[in-house]
């Protein structure tokens, strides 16, 4: 290897200024993160399409049986932020496997590569769709439906001479965003972080079949340690990722939003697994970078 | 300052090697043509230049190491490493915004105008288009970058000839200035004859032939031989004979013209021709790449 030379070479005569401005990290981010979602436009139209379909459900199951207006009030919300948070997520999984993969099966790796784009910036801006992106799209999505639910149930109440001051003391709507836009940042970003990574490496690696590739070493490694030590350690860990940090006291109540407040933002930080999650999640990346950087179209 | 320089440079994939310690030096304002049969490591030189793959050996590319520094030559380096590698699910205008958004030296302004001369229409998706007019968008694409070396390696595979006339034209009338350097790689030997300044053979993972196309004209003549004066030609020692239609066509390097005009029909040789010879008289037989 020859040794880098961090100088530009100019012949005198050209005058520095002559160098168009380079485009700012973040103005560059932004393109690279619009790019993607060009290509990917599952990453916002599946979880609009399963909160559509569950609004019509919703609509439905409010004209057939009024009856149980009364008694589950925030369960209907609850599913439907689970419904659309769990879509981002399948989409996550998807669009990550798929995200260095791609573009080495249609060979326009190449045509990225001739462009002034690093390959550590490009595996980070395909990193922040499952790591930002998604996660606050699905929020606002959720939000959005909610709002919208809360709309269909008062026009409801209203129309059939009830009251909505029960519904809209009890529902506090502004508190229920705010922890689900702390649970989705957190665990879903956050949390998650790990296991993108892990994806993002397989997806830059894998030379055929990247879904195999990245579930069946975990089902190996579950298997081998099954038999050899007889134990689920691995088994464990991986639930526990998927789970996410609980809080040590299980609130009364059992309600998922009640659970997701008893575990403080300092309880959240504090634990070493997000933080181990978050390096380990750091070094898929680094080798994700370097990968991409040898691969050739396949 | 030359725009590449390479000492010594290899590399092998396992027990294959495809660089066996090879030296460039291509000046600025150049259009290097490289010619080689399939295998002869003409796209690993590409790629390592364009820091694609590492490489043993010394490499600098307008001044800079291109397998640790690859991003920033691609600010004043450009390619086509083959057709069809614009994102099948990219619109005209997505390639457009993005390139804006991302090229420090891509104008697009530039880059409409030359989609204007085509039918290309900037809502459609690259899948949409022909093989041709791909060409053309990536084509439009890189000539509206200001870079100082663009590399193209086979850049008209598989187009029909009219797309082939027209991408070295417009490469030539609308891009080519002295200030820039382009170095291309084909098969269709012939088409870029009137439109390289220097020709490089590459064969086996060594470069068996260099010199400019200057150098080229003066240097061999091919003639067509009346078959009364074969012997009296064969004896001026051609580099390489080979027969159509009955008749022996000899080929000279640095042999007088007015000498050998007495012998027969005169003319430059094509670079297919010369090609043969080259790699036919290092191995033996020729390889049949240059058609």
């Amino acid at each position: 290897m020859s040794t880098p030379s961090n100088v530009m070479p100019r012949s005198p005569q050209e005058p520095q200024v002559t160098a168009p401005a380079v485009p700012t990290a973040s103005r560059r981010m932004y393109w690279l993160v619009r790019r993607e979602l060009w290509e990917h436009r599952s990453i916002y139209i599946a979880p609009l399409a399963v909160a559509t379909v569950f609004l019509f459900g919703f609509l439905i199951a409010f004209t057939l049986s009024p009856v149980h207006r009364h008694e589950p009030l925030d369960m209907p919300y609850e599913l439907a932020a689970g419904l659309i948070m769990g879509t981002a997520f399948i989409v996550g999984i998807f669009y990550s496997l798929d995200a260095l993969y791609g573009e080495r099966r249609e060979r326009s790796i190449l045509f990225w590569k001739s462009l002034p784009v690093s390959d550590l910036t490009t595996v980070l801006s395909k990193f922040t769709i499952p790591l930002i992106i998604l996660p606050l799209l699905s929020f606002a999505i959720t939000v959005a439906t909610q709002f919208v639910m809360l709309i269909l149930s008062s026009a409801v109440l209203l129309g059939s001479g009830l009251g909505v001051g029960t519904l809209w003391a009890r529902m506090s709507f502004f508190h229920m965003s705010l922890m689900l836009l702390y649970h989705i940042l957190t665990v879903h970003g956050l949390w998650y972080a790990p296991i993108y990574g892990w994806l993002l490496l397989v997806s830059a690696w894998a030379p055929r079949a990247p879904f195999m590739w990245a579930f069946l070493p975990p089902f190996v490694i579950w298997g081998v340690e099954k038999v050899a030590f007889r134990t689920s350690h691995f088994l464990a860990l991986l639930q526990y990722r998927l789970i996410g940090p609980q809080p040590s006291t299980t609130p009364s109540s059992g309600a998922l939003m009640d659970m997701l407040s008893a575990l403080t933002a300092a309880q959240f930080f504090s634990t070493p697994g997000l933080w181990i999650g978050l390096a380990i999640a750091a070094a898929f990346l680094a080798a994700a970078a370097r990968l991409r950087r040898n691969r050739e179209p396949i | 300052m030359a725009c590449i320089e390479a000492r010594g440079l290899r590399k092998a994939f396992g027990k294959t090697i495809a660089l066996d310690g090879i030296d460039l030096r291509v000046e600025e304002g150049r259009i290097l043509g490289l010619i080689g049969p399939n295998g002869a490591g003409k796209t690993t030189a590409l790629n390592a230049i364009l820091g694609l793959i590492p490489y043993q050996g010394e490499l600098q590319v307008l001044g800079r190491d291109p397998w640790t520094e690859r991003d920033q030559l691609m600010r004043d380096a450009c390619f086509i490493a083959d057709v069809a590698v614009l994102p099948r699910w990219m619109r005209v205008w997505q390639a457009l915004d993005y390139l804006a958004g991302v090229h420090p030296r891509f104008d697009r302004a530039k880059a409409e105008g030359f989609l204007l001369k085509t039918t290309i229409k900037r809502a459609s998706k690259v899948r949409e288009l022909s093989k041709g007019m791909v060409a053309q968008l990536h084509l439009a694409l890189v000539m509206a970058i200001d870079a100082k070396l663009l590399v193209l390696d086979e850049p008209t595979l598989g187009l029909d000839i009219l797309y082939r006339k027209q991408f070295y034209d417009s490469l030539l009338n609308d891009y080519f200035d002295r200030s820039r350097t382009i170095v291309v790689t084909t098969h269709q030997v012939e088409e870029i004859q009137d439109v390289i300044t220097d020709l490089m053979f590459i064969n086996r993972g060594r470069i068996v032939f260099d010199c400019s196309m200057e150098e080229f004209e003066s240097r061999y003549v091919e003639v067509m031989v009346n078959p009364e004066q074969i012997s009296a030609a064969r004896a001026l020692k051609p580099i390489h004979e080979r027969q159509v239609f009955g008749r022996s066509i000899l080929l000279f390097d640095r042999v007088d013209r007015q000498q050998l005009a007495a012998l027969g029909d005169v003319r430059t040789p094509s670079i297919a021709d010369l090609f043969v010879a080259v790699l036919g008289n290092q191995t033996g037989e020729g390889q049949g790449a240059a058609r």
